[in-house]
């Protein structure tokens, strides 16, 4: 045998596999993409929470998209915690000035970035969040400080639509 | 394999069969000679079967009666504890025959490991096995889901986070895995639709098991290869039918023991209050049998890592066949090979208990070192174990030491032909 060379057959198999390729691409991808979140849970997409009767130092959790995040108004001693850490001393560095715009509020999403279980308040060596699931350690700003997370609680988008109404998404 | 042709003795029984020979597969099946030294560890393979079929039984029924979902979950798992005729039995067998089933596969699993099962020709079987393994962790997972207890709710939040860990597409994957933002509603009814699923798969994956074991025959306790059939052989009925049997029953008095006087203890009291996003119960472990992996994930301070090394655990098992370097399969005549083997069986029991203890302190130390060792065995010890071990003369016949044999094997043969 000689080298091979391409002929009308050989086209016609490329073509086939290549068409074929496509419409079985074409009608698996409704049945995966199926699985994605739906209109109806989109349509959740925000939420609004009256936090007037919040003391400084209390938190409330409220559930956004099925998940709790956490509203705390901070106390002064939180806030000064929070703002003198030195961002070297983080494992996911991000100043509390961008995590909390307006200081005495922190909003959050209440989801340890582990293995999102939600963690506990006033807890842990940072006087933040302690997670009991695996242990990871949160400050004052919720920021990861020991233990197997790997990232910060998540800031979610949200705005003071008034001054006692903030909202989420 | 039988090599005899088979032919039904009534004719009805010979039209039918040269049709679909279903007749010769009975037939193969009955006269299916087995090695005659196969001890009890060898009778698992029979029970997991059982405990399949009472899964899919069992199963079937609580689906009759199950409402998947969010809202209503749980009120029906209550219903039918408390209302459904003998639903309280069908769900405690159901839910502690899940427990059974892992005690019989690590019985099984730990029978190949001794005896070399895995190795050559039998490669295909241990890696069907290994499937079949990682279904029933899927299937297991996702009908611990399934009640929407606390503990439902929030291992199936950790776990589907595992692949969280995954960079780039890691978010995505779990927003698609749980069609929301959160473990809810569609991931509970997408949950139950493959906890459906699974256990035919396990079962169609069970004939292929069985199929790849009926070509080389089955190992035994000298890890010899048999001739057969031989004097070396008995036929799988009456034989070992009847010991399967037996070994059965004894499984299904632990089995009944479970059921009827401590259904819960395996289970955790937090799984009966109904799931709560809000709060994550104080101490989150998973069932028992999932205990030494979970010691694994949590031993690695990097997310990452952690879920690497746990998968690593698992599938490190189908390499087996080519990190066991040993001719020898038996470990029966491989003497460092035995203790090295009693030494993993202690090191996963150690994983398994700290895997169920908080993660510090001296837990998180000993999980550590026995995840480090557990490595050590496949990647280190057993390829260098089978170039450097001395290993024990093997016999040439399972017949041949009962009866005196000698290393000849002239004589040894002279001898077996002066029995026939």
């Amino acid at each position: 045998m000689s080298e091979k060379k391409t002929n009308r057959r050989d086209f016609l198999f490329t073509a086939t596999y290549a068409v074929g390729a496509v419409g079985v691409g074409a009608t698996v991808w409704p049945m995966i993409d199926q699985m994605n979140p739906d209109a109806s849970v989109k349509a959740l997409a925000s939420t609004e929470v009256d936090v007037s009767s919040l003391t400084p130092g209390r938190t409330i959790t409220v559930l956004w998209r099925g998940k709790p995040v956490f509203i705390r108004r901070r106390t002064e001693d939180e806030i000064a915690d929070a703002r003198s850490v030195k961002l070297d001393d983080l494992k996911d560095p991000e100043k509390d000035e961008d995590r909390a715009k307006n200081p005495e509020w922190l909003v959050m999403l209440g989801v340890c970035t582990h293995l999102g279980c939600v963690p506990l308040n006033d807890k842990g060596d940072y006087n933040g969040w302690f997670c009991p699931c695996h242990g990871s350690h949160y400050d004052t700003s919720g920021r990861i400080r020991k233990g197997p997370a790997p990232t910060n609680m998540e800031v979610p988008k949200y705005e003071f639509v008034n001054a006692n109404t903030i909202k989420i998404g | 394999m039988s090599d005899h042709e088979y032919t039904p003795k009534s004719k009805a029984g010979k039209w039918f069969n040269d049709r679909l020979p279903l007749l010769t597969l009975a037939n193969h099946l009955t006269d299916y000679p087995t090695p005659k030294n196969l001890n009890y560890w060898w009778t698992f393979g029979g029970i997991l079967t059982f405990c399949l079929i009472t899964q899919i039984v069992t199963g079937l029924t609580l689906a009759m009666h199950y409402i998947a979902h969010a809202d209503m979950a749980f009120e029906s798992v209550e219903h039918i504890m408390r209302d459904v005729n003998y639903g309280w039995l069908i769900r405690y067998i159901h839910a502690n025959g899940a427990s059974m089933f892992f005690l019989a596969v690590y019985i099984h699993i730990f029978r190949s490991l001794f005896y070399g099962s895995y190795k050559a020709p039998r490669e295909i079987i241990w890696i069907i096995g290994i499937i079949i393994y990682l279904l029933m962790m899927a299937a297991a997972f996702m009908g611990y889901v399934l009640p929407w207890g606390q503990m439902s709710f929030w291992g199936a939040t950790v776990i589907t986070n595992l692949f969280s860990a995954i960079p780039l597409v890691g978010e995505g994957i779990v927003t698609w895995l749980w069609g929301g933002y959160s473990v809810d509603n569609p991931t509970l009814t997408r949950f139950f639709t493959l906890h459906y699923l699974i256990p035919f798969l396990i079962l169609g994956l069970v004939v292929l098991h069985i199929w790849a074991l009926h070509v080389p025959g089955n190992n035994n306790p000298v890890g010899i290869d048999v001739k057969k059939p031989s004097k070396d052989t008995v036929p799988f009925h009456p034989y070992i039918v009847i010991k399967d049997t037996f070994a059965l029953l004894m499984f299904m008095i632990v089995f009944a023991f479970f059921v009827f006087y401590t259904p819960n203890i395996l289970g955790h009291a937090d799984n009966y209050i109904e799931a709560d996003p809000l709060v994550t119960p104080a101490h989150i472990v998973p069932e028992w049998y999932l205990l030494p992996f979970y010691a694994i994930l949590r031993s690695v301070p990097d997310k990452l890592l952690g879920v690497i090394a746990m998968l690593s655990a698992i599938l490190i098992l189908a390499a087996l066949p080519w990190l066991d370097t040993s001719k020898i399969r038996s470990a029966v005549f491989r003497p460092l090979y035995k203790q090295f083997y009693w030494i993993l069986v202690a090191d996963v029991l150690i994983l398994g208990y700290v895997g169920a203890m908080p993660a510090e302190g001296l837990y998180l130390l000993v999980a550590r070192v026995a995840t480090a060792y557990y490595f050590l065995h496949f990647l280190v010890i057993l390829p260098v174990l089978g170039l450097k071990e001395k290993t024990l003369p093997i016999p040439l016949s399972i017949t041949e030491p009962i009866l005196g044999g000698t290393a000849n094997l002239a004589t040894a043969r002279n001898k077996e032909s002066s029995i026939k």
